[in-house]
């Protein structure tokens, strides 16, 4: 009797295994036909937006942040710059607004490493799923990241005096267009998520690649202040392109080259750095 | 299940794995039968954790072959892939997600349907005891529940050919009895298990074939039987009730058993190896010693506990390599430590 009670306690009996109802869900699993492309990548976005809901600190760089970016980059530079902030206003929100949806997509990079690190990325690479999934389930998960920023930058923009003159749909189409540069972009951080061995180093290489493409830009002031040398690599740089791309839609403008180039580069930038970071994925 | 019988779950030969200057494998031959427990055996850094990442696809083999079910692991992963499930040393899980999460997320990835997905969820959290905690984030588990939360994750299509990387390290006993009646019920439904374990009970207690890998090598391979036979047939521990009849009590059994017998470091403690004649099973070795406890009776002396049993794998470890496992890798395990985390 005693050695009964012992070996049942009646906590233990709550959280046991029970062997006999898994061996019947073993028998019963059917295989189903593995998914699709499209199917594989979305759940990977439904994962990254769970996430979120999990950890909604990491909203911080999509809320705080581009809210002290364009307050302190209008009401420090502003006057300055243009004369008057609200004047500034006009010309800096487009760009600041690419700039910081360009600067968070770095956290890709940082979010494939941690998952590297912890062993669940193994998990995902033993399974039989289109190879880029994972990778393309982060990027969509970023995609809403980038919305919440847009909206948060426009809407602060709109209460300090922002007013586009290319309404609703110049707004959206410029938006739209950082959104698809944005993608395209992040690959970069997905293959230095799969290269560099830590986060940190992740942090650091993203630094040095997003302040030169960031600053030096036409996103402040004009390039032609510059000395000839910059001007000649500030007027190619895809940020600079995106940049008057953006600022011209939500004027009102058809920017035709400026958008040429834009889509230009993402269209480069997907094509490199897609295969190199499926490449890394697979050998890693 | 649909596996062709006649092809071996496992067949390798010549795997090697370099990374910079360490062989981590060295040349692996290996053939496992589809629907048993094969137990792969060594100490830290032996090269188990590269051999099963090799063989479930996250690592690209340095040279040799090897096939699972008869798919090359390098040119047809994905047929590999869908056929095996791979539980590492780490909970392969992700821990900002809860449980059903998890299994939900998973279950999508292998094609089930959303309804299909939830249901085959928490049928399984049931059935692993995890029902209380479904909606909590698994970095809040315990040990013991991430591991089985990670197996749960491994079985949600039944897969052929399960990998358990050490499944039990750093579980305390409950956890780790409940992790063993998981991979037993497994393996009575057909799948077949390649367990890597540094515990040698473990492999004792799952498996019924065992490789013993040592720095990149395999060692010794074949049933546990066969592994024993080369160490002797059993081991007499006995401990008697007075110190200083130890001495008496080591010649009379040294006599009676015809074997080299060693004394333990408790004073009252000795050990006696039965060895018993080649092909003769084990009660001959349980009829020597009862012929030896006979003996001791009849001299006076008194022993307070007796207990015959197979030789550990300790024993055969210590037999085939001269050390002890782990001790004789002491120096090696920093190093390959450093390997395994490069690769990985």
């Amino acid at each position: 009797m005693t050695t009964a009670t012992k070996h049942d306690p009646p906590t233990a009996e709550a959280t046991s295994v029970r062997t006999d109802e898994l061996a019947a869900l073993l028998v019963a699993g059917e295989r189903p036909p593995r998914p699709s492309a499209l199917s594989a990548s979305l759940t990977f976005g439904w994962r990254a937006m769970v996430k979120i809901k999990h950890v909604p600190e990491q909203l911080f760089d999509v809320t705080a942040f581009p809210i002290m970016m364009v307050m302190m980059y209008t009401y420090l530079f502003g006057g300055a710059l243009a004369g008057s902030t609200s004047e500034y206003l006009q010309f800096l929100l487009p760009g600041i607004l690419v700039m910081s949806v360009v600067m968070i997509t770095m956290y890709t990079g940082i979010a494939v490493n941690t998952d590297i690190e912890k062993g669940v990325f193994d998990r995902f690479r033993t399974l039989p799923i289109w190879r880029p999934a994972p990778m393309v389930g982060y990027l969509l998960g970023d995609v809403l990241r980038y919305v919440m920023a847009s909206a948060v930058m426009l809407g602060i923009g709109l209460i300090m005096g922002f007013r586009p003159e290319g309404g609703l749909l110049g707004v959206l189409s410029g938006v739209a267009l950082l959104l698809v540069f944005s993608f395209s972009f992040s690959w970069i951080w997905t293959m230095f998520g799969l290269l560099l061995r830590s986060e940190k180093s992740v942090m650091g290489v993203s630094m040095m690649v997003l302040f030169p493409l960031t600053f030096g830009s036409n996103i402040f002031v004009e390039p032609k202040t510059m000395p000839g040398w910059l001007q000649a690599f500030v007027n190619n740089s895809p940020v600079t392109h995106l940049a008057a791309a953006v600022r011209d839609l939500m004027a009102g403008n058809w920017p035709a080259e400026h958008l040429f180039w834009a889509l230009l580069w993402s269209g480069a930038l997907l094509a490199i750095f897609a295969p190199v970071t499926m490449r890394l994925y697979n050998r890693k | 299940m649909s596996a062709p019988q006649h092809d071996p779950a496992i067949e390798t030969s010549g795997l090697v794995k370099v990374f910079g200057e360490s062989r981590a494998v060295d040349g692996i031959d290996l053939s496992v039968p589809a629907g048993t427990v094969f137990g792969v055996l060594g100490p830290n850094g032996a090269g188990k954790t590269t051999t099963v990442k090799m063989l479930a696809t996250l690592l690209r083999p340095d040279g040799g072959e090897a096939r699972v079910f008869g798919h090359d692991v390098a040119r047809e992963a994905d047929a590999v892939r869908s056929r095996v499930s791979l539980t590492g040393q780490y909970a392969s899980v992700d821990e900002d997600l809860t449980g059903t999460e998890n299994l939900y997320l998973l279950a999508r990835l292998l094609g089930h349907r959303k309804p299909g997905a939830y249901a085959r969820a928490s049928e399984l959290l049931e059935a692993f005891g995890l029902t209380e905690a479904a909606g909590r984030q698994v970095k809040n588990y315990s040990g013991g529940m991430r591991r089985r939360i990670d197996i749960a994750a491994s079985i949600l299509n039944t897969p052929d050919l399960l990998f358990l990387d050490e499944p039990t390290t750093g579980l305390d006993p409950r956890s780790r009895n409940q992790v063993w009646d998981i991979v037993r019920a497994i393996v009575a439904q057909g799948t077949t298990v390649m367990l890597t374990t540094q515990y040698l009970d473990e492999a004792d207690q799952l498996a019924s074939r065992i490789a013993v890998i040592d720095q990149g090598k395999v060692i010794a391979e074949g049933t546990k039987g066969e592994l024993k036979a080369s160490v002797g047939a059993g081991t007499v521990h006995l401990r008697l009730r007075d110190e200083a009849e130890r001495e008496t009590a080591r010649s009379i059994l040294a006599h009676t058993l015809d074997a080299h017998v060693q004394l333990e470091a408790d004073p009252l403690a000795l050990t006696a190896r039965v060895e018993g004649d080649a092909g003769v099973d084990d009660a001959s070795g349980a009829e020597q010693a009862s012929r030896a406890l006979a003996e001791l009776a009849s001299a006076g002396i008194i022993v307070d506990t007796f207990a015959l049993g197979q030789p550990s794998l300790d024993e055969v470890f210590l037999a085939l390599t001269d050390q002890p496992p782990g001790g004789s890798t002491t120096l090696d395990t920093s190093t390959d430590t450093s390997t395994e985390e490069i690769a990985s």
